[in-house]
């Protein structure tokens, strides 16, 4: 595993406000190629910014004050609100043949005849083939395909994925993380995942970061990390995910 | 909870001492109530600063050029016109508090009505507002003019009628989304009845905003009281206004430019010391 | 079955073509707390509205023991049901300080005399464990986590029968919603209330429920025992549901 390229690499990153109040602070960590790597914490932790830094989406008054990004290939990002991350004026095929006409450099017909793939391959309904449509007129799990597949258009080594199921219904929110580790198999993107629920980062990445007010208390593997926790701020996480009991078997009807 | 505790220790600065901090922090207020203020001194103060009487006439010291008797001169008919200025002062500010004051009441009050209530009574309010921005304002004033004669009656009818719907519209889109905020529908739960929520919860949320526009639409009213008297509608001579001051010294604009342009510069500050106040207020307002 | 503390009766509510509610029933057994289920859309928070008397049913009754809840309610019907919301941004009045929304609650409901508002303010706060300078704050001074319990405080103030909270927990952090709902749990049973709790995470249904009852599509679809429920639910949906829930990796203990 380690002579592998890694995709993205921080090194002691430090972002602050212009009034230099600090929001992350020395932050680390590399992903290779084909792995992924959770960010774990609750609001203010300074997770959504560090995923942000390395595609360069930070919000106006952020800075970076220190420490060094680096990064080989090309990345995408998928967002929380998928509603909200596409055009609401522009139909949702329309606006997947645009960024595959853009950053694939093919004519405009063999745009629309990739985004038309790319729709097939993410499992959304035949219907848009013949009838786009606009994004109110779809369901959140329908436009967060979109937005993914938006991603994949990109061609991606990397894929930021800055809680995209966090908006959606619990039944939606397994069929989307379901394809997009699917999709990880069978592309070999690696990911960056940031959410707050240890359950979802844990089903989704091999690797976690815990994060708390701007710096990574904890890092590891996974399983690991989860065996021997060692610092009290990873334990509380995993308390905060309430148990279910054991859900019996059933006969499929 | 503990971790949250320590937060609600820091000293609080005293209330005053933070409102200070705060308008300090916003030159364009700051201006705005200093130059607001001068006015407002110097139209109360006509009296003791003015050596003369705004409507003295002197046939023997007509159109006089500034000098240290007459600071700003004197017009055709040998008043004093530093005095008309400031005596002016007193009846456009005077007119154009008290015509604001009804209109604001009731556009907010209806504003918050048909923001509040939705359906018919928004149906309503809004075809009225509709309605009257249909007229051109100078058109009903006029046609009010004539019917009531020409004066500050005419002024006060006019703004009651149209002045309202300003302060309605602003407050009507901004109570139709507070109206969906939970606190509402926590106050409704609680049993309150509407006219309580209206009144207790609405109103000060949407008081803010309304003054706002309030800042700004004296300006415009001061405009159209100076605009009536140069029409020759609005105040009637004697008694002292920028705008017949404009008027009677348009004859004598190429040789005594200083009889038209005095008034005008006096509109010309107090719609700027107005404007700043609005913009002061809603800075203030949207930086909390 | 007669001795439900609010009996909801074949509600329905649309919206032009829109049926929010069909012909829903539920009881709320009394001083028990029925989780309520289900997926954005299923009509759970216009469930919770009609009962607080937000928005009045199209069809169907609402009854609250042996009374039925009219279009307009008395000031005593509005006093016995209260709820909480889920956006702990919104549910306080930005221009009031924590006094005057707690003092408003227990003074137009004759809770207490005007000179004993403040302690009685007080003795809240401190049910919901937030220190009493409080008081002289505004809303936006306290985290996500405060203002809901200060919300809880005013729901309680008026010291009703039945409370029902409506996705309370959803917008917290992970760390405040656990406690949250150790304070809900806790006032129920000193308080002897009765309790609503809508919530599309199961995993918080199951720390609070007795019953869980499942909605979909403006329809109740399942009412079962929590023990039920979570081991064999009776419907498919309610397996599906179940079986989507992101779990931790089990891991050997050493």
């Amino acid at each position: 595993m380690k002579d592998r390229n890694p995709v993205v690499e921080l090194d002691g990153l430090t972002l602050a406000t212009r009034s230099r109040q600090p929001l992350v602070s020395g932050v680390s960590f590399r992903v290779e190629a084909g792995a992924s790597l959770g960010l774990v914490g609750e609001s203010g932790s300074g997770k959504s910014l560090t995923l942000r830094s390395i595609i360069g989406l930070l919000p106006s008054g952020v800075q970076r004050v220190g420490g060094q990004i680096r990064r080989s290939g090309s990345c995408a990002m998928i967002f929380q609100d998928p509603i909200r991350a596409l055009d609401p004026l522009c139909p949702v095929v329309g606006q997947l043949a645009e960024v595959v006409y853009y950053r694939q450099r093919v004519s405009r017909k063999a745009a629309r005849s990739i985004a038309l793939e790319l729709l097939e391959m993410l499992g959304l309904p035949d219907s848009l083939r013949t009838k786009d449509r606009y994004p109110h007129q779809l369901s959140g799990g329908q436009c967060q395909r979109i937005v993914i597949a938006m991603a994949l258009a990109c061609k991606p080594d990397l894929l930021l994925c800055d809680e995209p199921t966090t908006a959606l219904d619990v039944t939606v929110q397994r069929q989307i993380l379901d394809l997009i580790a699917r999709l990880q198999k069978e592309l070999g993107y690696a990911v960056v995942f940031v959410t707050h629920n240890l359950a979802v980062a844990s089903s989704m990445c091999s690797e976690l970061c815990v994060m708390k007010e701007g710096r990574i208390v904890e890092q590891g593997d996974t399983l690991q990390l989860l065996r021997d926790p060692q610092h009290s701020y990873t334990r509380m996480l995993m308390n905060s995910v309430l148990p279910l009991p054991e859900l019996e078997r059933r006969a499929d009807p | 909870m503990s971790s949250a505790q320590p937060e609600l220790r820091i000293r609080r600065a005293s209330k005053l001492e933070r409102s200070l901090k705060r308008i300090w922090s916003l030159p364009s207020l700051l201006w705005g109530c200093i130059l607001l203020a001068i006015l407002i001194a110097v139209a109360l103060l006509a009296p003791i600063i003015s050596p003369y009487h705004p409507s003295e006439q002197n046939m023997a010291a007509i159109l006089q050029p500034p000098s240290s008797e007459h600071w700003l001169g004197t017009d055709q008919l040998g008043r004093d016109l530093f005095a008309r200025l400031i005596y002016a002062a007193r009846t456009d500010l005077k007119i154009m508090a008290l015509a604001e004051i009804v209109p604001f009441c009731v556009g907010v009050f209806l504003g918050m009505v048909a923001g509040y209530y939705g359906k018919w009574a928004d149906a309503l309010i809004t075809l009225a507002t509709d309605t009257f921005i249909a007229f051109p304002f100078y058109l009903i004033v006029i046609i009010v003019a004539f019917v009531s004669g020409a004066g500050e009656k005419g002024i006060y009818i006019t703004f009651m009628l149209v002045g309202w719907i300003v302060y309605a519209r602003v407050v009507r889109g901004l109570s139709a989304s507070l109206r969906k905020q939970e606190w509402i529908a926590a106050a409704r739960t609680l049993g309150l009845p509407n006219i309580k929520i209206i009144l207790r919860h609405l109103l000060p949320n949407v008081l803010p905003q309304a003054v706002v526009v309030l800042m700004t639409d004296m300006a415009v009213l001061l405009v159209a009281i100076v605009t009536l008297g140069y029409l020759g509608i609005g105040i009637a001579p004697p008694t002292p206004d920028w705008g017949t001051m404009i008027s009677e010294g348009q004859p004598f604009i190429s040789t005594k430019w200083w009889l038209s342009a005095a008034p005008g510069f006096a509109v010309v500050y107090a719609g700027i010391a107005l404007s700043l106040i609005g913009d002061g207020l809603a800075d203030l307002w949207r930086r909390k | 079955m007669t001795d439900a503390a609010l009996r909801i009766d074949n509600v329905t509510v649309s919206y032009g073509p829109f049926v929010a509610l069909d012909r829903v029933s539920l009881d709320l057994e009394p001083h028990k707390t029925l989780g309520l289920v289900g997926e954005s859309g299923s009509g759970k928070s216009t469930l919770a509205r009609v009962v607080a008397g937000l928005i009045p049913p199209d069809e169907g009754r609402v009854l609250l023991g042996a009374e039925e809840l009219g279009k307009r309610r008395t000031r005593e019907q509005h006093k016995r049901i209260q709820l909480v919301f889920q956006n702990p941004d919104a549910s306080l009045n930005p221009r009031h300080t924590i006094r005057r929304i707690l003092g408003e609650a227990l003074l137009f409901h004759k809770i207490v005399d005007r000179s004993k508002v403040a302690d009685r303010c007080k003795e809240l706060l401190a049910r919901v464990r937030i220190d009493e300078t409080a008081l002289d704050r505004y809303p936006h001074e306290f985290s996500g986590g405060q203002r809901q319990r200060i919300a809880i405080a005013r729901a309680i103030a008026v010291e009703p029968s039945i409370l029902i909270a409506d996705e309370p927990t959803s917008a917290l952090d992970v760390s405040v919603q656990a406690s949250v709902l150790e304070l809900l749990n806790e006032l129920k049973s000193e308080l002897r209330l009765t309790m609503l709790f809508i919530s599309h995470d199961l995993g918080v249904i199951h720390a609070i429920s007795d019953t869980v009852a499942v909605m979909r599509k403006g329809r109740v679809v399942e009412i079962s025992p929590k023990e039920i429920f979570f081991a064999r639910p009776e419907t498919s949906y309610g397996y599906e549901l179940l079986s989507a829930v992101p779990k931790m990796p089990l891991i050997p203990t050493k």
